[in-house]
């Protein structure tokens, strides 16, 4: 692999300084004259009509902008897949904390009372909690069925697989909910004025989503909508499709109030009980496999919580439907998943988007195999793992020269698996109460959009050259802490030769960024900041044609020559635009074809030390070993994946959302335990490196990977370390673990 | 309902008084009335610590404090830990180890750990890991696994000792 210049060198963060000094402006940071705050009135029912809307006393109401859904001037409905969720409830709610009215005043504790003197009359009707009621359809609350969407992937003949098998092993999975926690909550503020039009800025990871969702609320056209990204505290998937919402709310507000700007910032109370939530999942599994422990065949149901409204549910199970089978060769594959209807908030993306759900099932349920089978995980997945030329369940070839046996050898070398499971089985036969054990889970993630999703985009990004000679990027995709600014710059300095300081990043903004698409996907690096590169590809071409440039060339030189074009031109831009490589092929009817165009690849292995006398599990050690193409920057890619790695051990151990009737009981940080810095043991992070020509410089993409690989690899770690394999279930408490370890008993 | 008070503080440094109600909260009083953003809101319940701020020298959750308490109070915000950093010139070591070591992602709540590690440095002036690690344990980041903060925790000890102040310098 050729060295490069900038790709490859840990480049420092190129808004880092902003941010350790403070001075980096959150949505919360900023103000303006005449500021409202706003609130919002919800539903505390989960389904129900609305009957009436009650005002109490001791209010000055006429000092409060007011806005209910007989305001809304466009469309009433947030655009995304489905037009079903209102961003105000009209006549009848779905879901606990559906917005039915808006409140703004310049006095944020009068604003407080205001909200509590409201009380909205609904009449109850009965309402549907769980996966299990939700498909059992006895109560119909969306569509005719509840299944918001259904996929089926199917290859080979599955039911002839049973017949040869020498084993079939059975098994049944689940995943909760899990929240967000981006420590910095929603936030945002709206101004539309007659003259201006609508203008958002907001804490949010896709402007051009908001940029839809706010053309059709108010049904304007597309240049009287601006949304601008202000510096985002966290997202993970929780600032994708919410912040269309509560941006559609505070622009009600603000043209109610005559053009006044309205801030809408949610307390975390608020963040958490309204906003969105990975999907809970249940997966039944039933593997065939010969006498050598080869696979034969896979049967999977995969089950959804969608939560109230279809949001984003369809792209969610269709990214984890495809990923269910996991990075093994089946002969023969049924996968039947369906997300279905709750009358919980809407559950939406959050970083694995659905893999990490139907990962869990099939790497959990390939250690529960190995021991009924009474074959080594590591021999049972060795003999199965994807080979290239070998044809995944959609159909999709391998062609990356993937070595996942090598991948897997290796991380499990970096913990000492093998030692360390030998030891522990000795020391585990004593009477110490606290027993050891390793496991692992071998998985993959694809990167960009599943399917035909990159095409339909079409994304669009740019650079232009500004008049001290510096080059900008153009793109609507959004710094959330990843470090999308500092790749595309280290991307852009690599293909034009010139340092990082001559590349600046335009902050996201409607009115002078194109739509790059989405900031989700594990996309941003591979698919957009492949265009970016080409762009400034595009912008060389452009100086060097108009005879102000030759290759080879000094910075110095190129500097002074985009001075000179943008001086003698007025301005330099170039774009480029996606389109799918020819040799992608896919068929959103049948799920069959390329679901990705490259995969990253990885083990992780953990070591957990159970305490049985109070079932508290504690992870002691962990690897993350992965192959992601070519790493632009080690430091922030290895942030990404230590990062991802403790989202995936809360989500494996501790993060639990309590349900009551459709609410989250436990919507403090106090009572919803996310790791601390004393929780965790050094999460030590490993890349192979095999460039891959999709993304700039061989790059993948790594974002999301990481959540896919802690919740099966520290689950098989509790089977080893305690001889059962009852424990299936994550987020695995002391009190569910305990659970599992009295029905052994019995 | 009480009537708002005058709040004399000596805030990073410069005398200042502010008119405030009696039982708002020191980070509204720090973010809205001295209009220094750099102290964040993670929960308003004592549990994140991205509103530590250093109130008489001893770090503490703002959003807990009520204003009253802080009548002729000495304030410290991640504003005052470098008061020329905000110009660029120069950073506190703890600031430069937390850009070098990759220690801030999305930033939100790096203004809350910097005081915490320049708190726990003060304390404890040459950590172990565990000892960062159990230092830090107030303050919640969401994004980096903590890894990339203790490690830059670790180097700005290492730079603050007399051999080791290469190790941070540009
Ligand atoms: S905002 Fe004060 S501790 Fe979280
Ligand atoms: S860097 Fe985002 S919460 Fe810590």
């Amino acid at each position: 692999m050729a060295k490069l210049e900038q790709v490859g060198h840990s480049r420092l963060r190129k808004e880092g300084r902003a941010k350790v000094t403070g001075a980096a402006i959150y949505t919360d940071d900023a103000t303006m004259p005449g500021l409202l705050h706003g609130a919002t009135v919800r539903s505390q029912v989960a389904r129900g009509r609305i009957k009436g809307i009650h005002f109490g006393e001791g209010i000055p109401w006429e000092d409060f902008v007011i806005v209910s859904a007989k305001d809304v001037p466009g469309e009433n409905r947030v655009a995304m897949i489905v037009l079903d969720q209102p961003f105000l409830a009209d006549t009848r709610v779905n879901h606990p904390e559906e917005a039915i009215l808006l409140l703004a005043h310049a006095d944020r504790v009068l604003l407080e009372k205001a909200r509590a003197a409201v009380t909205v009359e609904i009449e109850e009707e009965p309402a549907v909690f769980t996966i299990e009621a939700s498909l059992a359809a006895a109560t119909v609350v969306w569509g005719e069925d509840n299944v918001f969407k259904k996929v089926s992937i199917r290859k080979g003949e599955v039911d002839a697989a049973w017949a040869s098998a020498t084993h079939v092993v059975e098994g049944t999975y689940g995943t909760g909910a899990q929240e967000q926690l981006y420590i910095e909550p929603h936030a945002v503020i709206a101004k539309v004025t007659a003259e201006e039009g609508v203008t958002v800025w907001g804490s949010l990871q896709c402007p051009y989503y908001v940029h839809k969702a706010l053309k059709h609320l108010f049904n304007e056209p597309d240049d009287r909508i601006r949304v601008i990204q202000m510096e985002t505290g966290g997202g993970f998937g929780g600032k994708e499709d919410y912040p269309s919402l509560i941006s559609g709310h505070a622009a009600l507000l603000s043209m109610k109030a005559g053009g006044r700007p309205v801030k809408i910032l949610y307390d975390r109370e608020e963040d958490m009980v309204a906003t969105t939530k990975r999907h809970p999942s249940k997966t039944r599994v039933k593997t065939a496999f010969d006498a050598d422990g080869k696979m034969l065949g896979l049967e999977m149901e995969f089950l959804l919580d969608g939560g109230a409204y279809v949001t984003l549910s369809p792209v969610v199970l269709s990214r984890g439907a495809i990923h269910a089978a996991g990075p093994y060769y089946w002969p023969a594959v049924a996968i039947e998943a369906k997300a279905l209807a709750t009358n919980c908030p809407p559950h939406g993306a959050f970083r694995g988007f659905g893999a990490p759900q139907s990962l869990f099932a099939i790497e959990r349920h390939l250690d529960v195999a190995a021991a009924r089978i009474g074959m080594d995980p590591v021999e049972l997945r060795r003999k199965n793992l994807l080979r290239i030329g070998d044809v995944m369940a959609t159909g999709q070839v391998v062609k990356e020269a993937v070595d996942l046996p090598g991948i897997m050898d290796r991380a499990l070398e970096k913990l000492d698996y093998h030692g360390r499971k030998a030891r522990y089985a000795g020391s585990n036969a004593g009477t110490d109460p606290i027993k050891r054990g390793v496991g692992f889970a071998v998985f993959m993630h694809g990167c960009g959009f599943t399917g035909g999703g990159e095409a339909y985009l079409a994304s669009v990004a740019g650079v232009e050259g500004t008049a001290d000679g510096k080059v900008r990027v153009l793109a609507a995709s959004t710094e959330i802490g990843q470090g999308t600014n500092t790749m595309f710059s280290q991307v852009v300095a690599e293909v034009l030769r010139v340092p990082m300081d001559l590349v600046e990043v335009q902050q996201p903004d409607t009115k002078l960024v194109p739509n790059s698409g989405p900031t989700v996907a594990s996309r941003t690096c591979m698919v957009v900041g492949k265009l970016v590169q080409d762009a400034a590809v595009g912008l060389k071409q452009i100086i060097i044609q108009a005879g102000l440039l030759r290759e080879p060339y000094t910075a110095d030189e190129f500097q002074a020559a985009v001075a000179a074009y943008v001086a003698a031109f007025g301005s330099l831009k170039a774009y480029s635009q996606y389109s799918t490589p020819p040799h992608i092929v896919w068929s959103d009817e049948t799920y069959q074809g390329d679901a990705y165009g490259t995969y990253a690849w990885a083990c992780y292995a953990a070591d957990v030390a159970v305490d049985t006398r109070t079932c508290e599990v504690a992870v002691t050690d962990f690897v993350a070993l992965q192959e992601v193409g070519r790493v632009i920057n080690p430091t922030l890619a290895e942030g990404q994946i230590e990062g991802g790695v403790a989202q995936g051990i809360g989500y494996a151990l501790w993060e639990k959302v309590e349900w009551r009737n459709g609410r989250m009981a436990n919507a403090q940080m106090t009572n919803y335990i996310m790791a601390t810095s004393a929780d965790l043991p050094r999460l030590r992070v490993y890349f192979e490196e095999n460039p891959n020509p999709m993304g700039p410089s061989g790059a993948k993409g790594i974002g999301e990977l990481p959540m896919d690989g802690p919740g099966p690899a520290i689950l098989n770690a509790i089977q080893d370390a305690l001889g059962t394999d009852a424990p299936r279930e994550i987020p695995l408490t002391p009190e569910l673990l305990m659970d599992c370890l009295e029905a052994r008993h019995v | 309902m009480s009537e708002k008070m005058a709040l004399k503080l000596q805030v990073n440094g410069a005398e200042r008084t502010v008119q405030a109600w009696p039982m708002a909260r020191l980070l509204d009083v720090i973010r809205e009335d001295l209009g220094l953003t750099g102290t964040k809101e993670g929960c308003g319940e004592g549990e994140c610590g991205a509103c530590s701020v250093f109130l008489n020298g001893k770090l503490v959750n703002s959003c807990l404090v009520p204003a009253v308490q802080c009548n002729g109070a000495k304030l410290e915000t991640i504003e005052g830990v470098s008061p020329t950093s905000t110009d660029g010139a120069q950073l506190h070591p703890v600031q430069e180890a937390f850009l070098r070591c990759g220690g801030a992602q999305c930033g939100i709540c790096t203004p809350g750990m910097v005081l915490a590690a320049v708190d726990l440095l003060k304390r404890c002036p040459d950590p172990d890991e565990e000892q960062v690690r159990d230092g830090l344990s107030g303050n919640l980041c969401r994004c980096t696994g903590y890894v990339k903060i203790i490690d830059s925790v670790l180097a700005a000890a290492k730079s603050a000792s007399p051999d080791g102040a290469k190790a941070v310098a540009k």
